[in-house]
């Protein structure tokens, strides 16, 4: 690890601050992604600025809608009553990630910031082009079946590592961002970038911009929403592939739909194709499956991966036969 | 900086890129904290922090400036184990010991997070206010914890003997 130097913000503008005085440094919040790649020195920052003591205030929002301060603790989100009673999806998911001593440390802002577990991009041995932009993609041809099957590029098939961003995109969360230019806000389908020529710039974040809260809007019928995780042991792993969903079926027709696609893509997959395909259809398993077929046409698997296509299709039809059966 | 180990205030001062882990052991010689993988894979280095269970190879000690830690040596009173390290001796929780440590400190967090409410994967409703520490429960819960032993039915038995009755006080 760099050696580098420690300072505590104690308001999002002092935040600001520092990171123009130390424009080569980082944020830093639970630690449980950036320490480790420090350690493995993908990441040498030569500032660290403490952030992980803003607010991590869950709110109600007087529209109906939940605030949630970026360094909430993982856990703190999950445990939050409305969390767990509006947004079910949410609290599934972080649950389904990690181990219960990293949701204690992880915060929300840090979740959506988390790099690929891509075994090529730990490896400095290997060709990465997100490590070192230019350098090749060794991933391509070597072990890939956890690789991405969505929005890949020649550059890179790597996948986002994150549940609970699958939530959020599923639930239409917003990411707000306080910047040198002022406040702005992103959906967070558009947060994530694809790779293209460029996986090294993973978010639309601006340099020094700061992720100062996650908001989502009023969903009533996200109560029937859930998670899913497909992974290769029972707890404590990354998935091969995950389903967030939420459905309001009236009179056997499907009246609103939000799904989203974990471990198959760059960013968090909203699968806007198949809920454009249901919406007024009849809540079938037959329309579901097609639904899911279509979404996943897109797939460029690779060698190793291609299984991920069958397990997408088969665990987006399980996860909204269930809900179907939870909204009727 | 200042923290609090064990109940007893510490004055310590070292390099920002010390982790919580190796003050802890390096530093302050309290050498039962393991580090078995050092990234975040295994809960050998599993402390508590103002009563969360935390991951201290992961942590960097700075962040935790003034902050209360326990580690498996703040666990005994005087002499006197703690019922869960007891618990252990009678289950066999244990084979080779390296584990242990962190799973001590790992299921005192876990105890504290039933009686706080709060879910985990495995809970069938995200919406009831008490959650039984069921067999599957504690398994999940623990799922950090690795023990290349394989003391993990002793484990559980150890947790299950001493919280049982924790089921889930008023949720938030």
């Amino acid at each position: 690890m760099n050696p580098f130097t420690f300072v505590r913000a104690v308001s999002v503008e002092n935040a600001l601050l520092l990171h123009k005085d130390h424009a080569a440094g980082k944020y830093l919040g639970g630690g449980t992604n950036l320490v480790d790649l420090m350690r493995e020195t993908i990441e040498h920052p030569d500032t660290l600025i403490d952030v992980s003591q803003l607010s991590g205030a869950i709110e109600e929002q007087a529209n109906g809608g939940l605030f949630i301060g970026a360094a909430a603790r993982n856990t703190a989100v999950s445990e939050h009553r409305l969390v767990r009673t509006r947004y079910p999806a949410l609290a599934r998911a972080i649950l389904a990630g990690a181990s219960p001593q990293i949701r204690n440390m992880a915060s929300v802002a840090g979740n959506l910031l988390q790099r690929t577990r891509c075994t090529y991009f730990y490896d400095d041995a290997s060709h990465c082009n997100k490590r070192i932009p230019g350098q090749g993609c060794d991933a391509i041809d070597g072990f890939h079946h956890n690789h991405a099957i969505l929005g890949t590029s020649p550059a890179c098939i790597a996948t986002h590592p994150s549940d609970m961003c699958v939530a959020l995109a599923a639930l239409d969360a917003t990411v707000h961002l306080r910047g040198g230019k002022g406040e702005r806000t992103v959906p967070i389908t558009e947060f994530h970038r694809l790779p293209g020529d460029h996986p090294d710039i993973e978010t639309v974040l601006e340099p020094g911009e700061l992720i100062t809260a996650i908001s989502l809007p009023r969903m009533p019928f996200a109560t029937h929403s859930t998670y899913r995780k497909v992974r290769e042991r029972s707890s404590y792993a990354f998935a091969l592939v995950s389903v967030a969903a939420a459905l309001d079926v009236q009179n056997g027709l499907v009246n609103d739909i939000r799904l989203a696609l974990g471990g198959v893509a760059h960013k968090p997959w909203r699968a806007f194709k198949a809920e454009a395909m249901l919406k007024g259809k009849p809540a079938t398993e037959a329309n579901f499956r097609a639904a899911a077929e279509a979404e996943l046409a897109a797939a460029t698997p690779l060698r190793d991966n291609a299984y991920k296509v069958e397990l997408a299709c088969r665990t987006i039809t399980t996860v909204l036969n269930e809900l179907r059966g939870e909204s009727a | 900086m200042q923290f609090v180990v064990n109940g007893k205030p510490i004055q310590a001062d070292f390099d920002s890129r010390t982790s919580l882990l190796d003050f802890l052991r390096d530093h302050l010689h309290l050498s039962g904290s393991k580090k078995g993988c050092d990234q975040g894979a295994c809960g050998a280095c599993t402390v508590l922090v103002d009563n969360q269970r935390i991951l201290s190879c992961l942590a960097l000690a700075v962040q935790y400036e003034s902050r209360s830690i326990t580690t498996v040596e703040g666990l005994a009173a005087n002499e006197a184990l703690h019922p869960l390290q007891q618990a252990f001796i009678d289950h066999d929780g244990f084979q080779c010991g390296y584990c242990t440590p962190g799973q001590l400190c790992s299921a005192i967090g876990l105890a504290e997070e039933l009686s706080r409410g709060v879910p985990s994967h495995v809970t069938a409703d995200l919406t009831a206010h008490s959650i039984a520490p069921s067999h599957d429960e504690l398994r999940e819960r623990m799922s950090g914890n690795l023990c290349r032993c394989g003391a993990y039915n002793g484990i559980i038995d150890a947790i299950t003997e001493v919280y049982a009755g924790t089921a889930a006080g008023a949720a938030k």
